[in-house]
């Protein structure tokens, strides 16, 4: 999936990884929309049913989009500023 | 008196504006960082905070709001960022977490305004990236300037399927379609009884009106049949048309929802009874209009409590107020109340109404297909929950919790938050039961889930 922009463009520009590989995203995103608006496609994938997951609630309910984030541990992006330098990798 | 208001939606500002006004500083907790709930969340400061654009028809109660949350801030003993993961009525704690820090937090009287999330039925397809809850696409709109996609198709029933497609529309982000398992024919026929409702049913009228007259595809009485899709794409979703033809739209996200649940686990865990409403075809806490329970110092406002919406949620939140005040021997303004309960019962009266015009569809969740997930945390299957269920005969789990053992379904990182109303509903097909005899899925604490540390101190 991709989260689709649609106001606020002039905001300051922030880099994150992902298991490596560069996002670019903009302050004010939160983990989950700085991640799926920047290319990555889903987050950490569900092991039981092994399939990709990307949140589904976005209000720190459904427990559906944690990622690893150094410093921090495990973290719903939801619920989580993104911030410029974020070394973020899925579970 | 040590006060504790979990929540700072409508119902949690307006509670706190009372106990404030009544010379005492609260204890006041919320899970976010700046307040106003889901509904009247704003986005963070280095995005546009433009009331008008934001909040729409509801930007003047929205300015309203933030701004006596504002004030009250300093009144209280506000804690932002924190999650209240357990509550214990007898001794009357909260354990709280905040920025990786457990706390132990005393009370002497607890008002729990702990809001609503969607209620969800399960769509083959359904955990594939890309589809959210009518609540996720409207938080990503409010709150991040963002679609969950570019052709996006907005699937459900109730009021909020509606106004977050005239929300997309004005934001420049045109749904795909709009897909409503209420047949129109049902709409009008409850219609009269929405009148009541004033200003808030012309509203709705005028957000179905403004989608049409856009010539958004509109679609009523559907039924889904599966969301379509490879890996984290989404590519179509498939349905049976009110008179029964099998369509496709292609689309890249959709966004479903059927209503919404109270956040109800913390009264749960205060030891709160519940009853099934059928009107709401929910599992509601008990407590009367004031938002008192049969627990005492515990009382409930605001969605938590029963989905009213916010102009119920900050009368209510109010109300409660006053009454816990009243019960601890202190003067309550007696016309104050008396208007509130005069505003509450109207109310009350308008969502009766619309939830009979926009009915749970509890025949899609008991017809869900066997291999469809229904536990998204577990990875359970209605499959799995029928057969751990067994048949009308042999009743193998008689009851949902019985069923959750069973089969893991609700034990997940959600604690049954997603799965629980659809599961009670397969359930109580696969054994010929009233849904109200399946039971409901029992609160556990955390809440949510907390560091293992944290939770073993």
């Amino acid at each position: 999936m991709r989260l689709k922009r649609l106001r606020d463009a002039g905001r300051a520009p922030i880099a994150l990884t992902l298991d490596g590989a560069p996002v670019s995203a903009q302050d004010g995103d939160t983990l989950l929309t700085a991640l799926l608006a920047g290319g990555a496609g889903h987050l950490s994938p569900n092991l039981f049913a092994q399939e990709p997951r990307a949140g589904f609630c976005h209000m720190g309910a459904c427990q559906d989009c944690w990622v690893a984030v150094d410093g921090l541990g495990r973290v719903r992006a939801c619920a989580t500023p993104a911030a410029d330098g974020m070394v973020v990798r899925r579970l | 008196m040590k006060v504790a208001v979990v929540g700072a939606g409508p119902a949690g500002v307006r509670a706190v504006e009372q106990l404030v006004a009544a010379g005492l500083t609260p204890l006041w907790l919320d899970e976010a960082p700046d307040g106003g709930g889901r509904i009247y969340q704003r986005p963070p400061a280095q995005l546009s905070r433009d009331a008008r654009r934001l909040y729409g028809f509801e930007a003047k109660r929205a300015t309203a709001l933030h701004a006596t949350l504002d004030a009250l801030k300093a009144h209280a003993d506000w804690r932002p960022n924190t999650l209240v993961w357990h509550i214990d009525p007898h001794r009357r704690r909260l354990e709280v977490l905040s920025a990786g820090t457990q706390a132990t937090l005393d009370f002497d009287a607890a008002l729990l305004c702990t809001g609503a999330m969607d209620r969800v039925v399960p769509v083959p397809g359904w955990t594939r990236p890309g589809v959210t809850t009518l609540g996720a696409a409207q938080i990503a709109l409010k709150t991040q300037g963002c679609a969950i996609g570019d052709k996006v198709v907005l699937l459900g029933t109730g009021p909020l399927l509606w106004l977050l497609a005239y929300q997309y529309l004005k934001a420049g982000a045109r749904p795909a379609a709009v897909l409503d398992t209420t047949a129109f024919a049902h709409k009008a026929r409850h219609a009269p009884g929405l009148l009541a409702g004033g200003a808030v049913f012309w509203k709705g009228l005028y957000y179905m009106a403004a989608v049409r007259a856009a010539g958004v595809p509109v679609y009523e009485g559907v039924r889904p049949r599966a969301i379509t899709g490879a890996g984290d794409q989404v590519s179509g979703l498939a349905f049976e048309t009110a008179r029964g033809a099998a369509r496709t739209l292609a689309c890249d996200a959709v966004a479903l929802g059927w209503g919404l649940k109270p956040e109800a686990q913390l009264a749960d865990l205060a030891g709160v009874p519940f009853r099934f409403d059928a009107d709401q075809h929910n599992w509601l806490p008990e407590r009367d209009i004031a938002g008192r329970t049969p627990v005492p110092g515990i009382y409930l406002a605001g969605d938590g409590a029963g989905i009213g919406g916010a102009d119920v949620a900050e009368r209510a939140g109010a109300r409660a107020a006053l009454a816990l005040l009243e019960d601890t021997g202190r003067p309550v303004p007696q016309d104050t109340v008396a208007a509130l309960d005069a505003a509450l019962a109207r109310l009350a009266g308008f969502r009766t109404a619309l939830e009979r015009t926009f009915p749970f569809p509890a025949d899609l969740a008991r017809a869900v297909p066997d291999a469809t997930l229904v536990c998204r945390c577990e990875a359970i299957t209605a499959g799995d929950l029928r057969a751990a269920g067994g048949t009308p005969a042999t009743g193998t789990a008689r009851e949902l919790n019985r069923a959750k053992a069973f089969t893991r379904l609700g034990m997940g990182r959600c604690q049954g938050r997603v799965c629980g109303p659809a599961g009670a509903e397969i359930l109580a097909a696969a054994l010929n039961r009233e849904v109200a005899a399946i039971g409901r899925l029992r609160g556990q604490p955390p809440v949510k889930p907390v560091p293992l540390a944290e939770a073993a101190e």
